[in-house]
């Protein structure tokens, strides 16, 4: 699935990183919790997270993720942006809410990842 | 290759920055063209290990070498130390508090995260003194 697809079926906006849309990705994990996703390294390309703070690009940066979804509408200070854009990591903003969101990516062919 | 010798000093007070020492050492690692899945296991562990030092400990020091077959990953601080370092290994376990858990930490995998992806991941630590881990990982 292409970053664009992702962006499309969340009804999400690109907060920065447009420019990586098309871009495969072939899994992805949604989480609150950072440490639970360093702790499962899978290969996963996309985050889905509520969380707003710097951590959550570095978590994505440390597992070289290349796209963080920010659920229910949710976006980041202009410092966590920022830092995404450094690192060349896609941030999407969607109005879904966590289950959903997941539950239409997972529908429409991403999966968890090995 | 010569050992190269790393330092950072770790801001107990900003969790903003927190991480940044360990994105310099994931960026001289893929600089220098170690395997990928190498470098996110160091990347992890130091990531983890960086965050325990600015919640728990106020801050300290990072040493990193980086040798042709591993690197070393030491992280220094003087904080209040681990009364039970067993327990503190057990996953779930923690002692962070409501605030900690609202960024995304202090689940209790911090330290089972550092065990689960150094190779070697030794603890010392002194009550009222503070906490030395030193991380070693082994390129594949």
């Amino acid at each position: 699935m292409k970053i664009n697809e992702i962006a499309d079926i969340l009804e999400g906006t690109f907060l920065t990183g447009a420019e990586f849309g098309e871009k495969e990705v072939f899994s992805a994990c949604g989480s609150d919790m950072m440490s639970d996703v360093l702790a499962y390294v899978k290969d996963q390309a996309v985050l889905l997270t509520g969380l707003c703070n710097p951590q959550v690009v570095r978590t994505a940066e440390m597992m070289d993720m290349v796209c963080i979804v920010f659920i229910r509408g949710k976006k980041p200070p202009k410092e966590v942006i920022d830092l995404a854009e450094k690192k060349g990591i896609a941030l999407i903003s969607s109005p879904r809410r966590m289950f959903s969101a997941c539950g239409l990516l997972y529908s429409n062919g991403l999966k968890p990842g090995n | 290759m010569d050992a190269i010798h790393l330092e950072y000093d770790v801001d107990g007070k900003n969790f903003v920055s927190a991480g940044s020492a360990t994105e310099s050492v994931k960026a001289q690692l893929k600089g220098l063209g170690i395997n990928p899945a190498d470098v996110r296991r160091v990347a992890i562990a130091m990531y983890e290990g960086e965050i325990n030092m600015v919640i728990h400990a106020n801050g300290g020091k990072a040493m990193v070498d980086i040798f042709m077959d591993k690197v070393i990953v030491k992280l220094i601080d003087t904080g209040k130390g681990i009364p039970d370092i067993e327990q503190a290994m057990k996953p779930g376990f923690s002692t962070a508090d409501e605030d900690v858990r609202n960024l995304g930490f202090g689940a209790g995998m911090g330290l089972p995260n550092m065990k689960k992806y150094a190779d070697e991941c030794i603890i010392e630590s002194e009550v009222g003194k503070g906490t030395t881990v030193t991380l070693i990982t082994n390129f594949s």
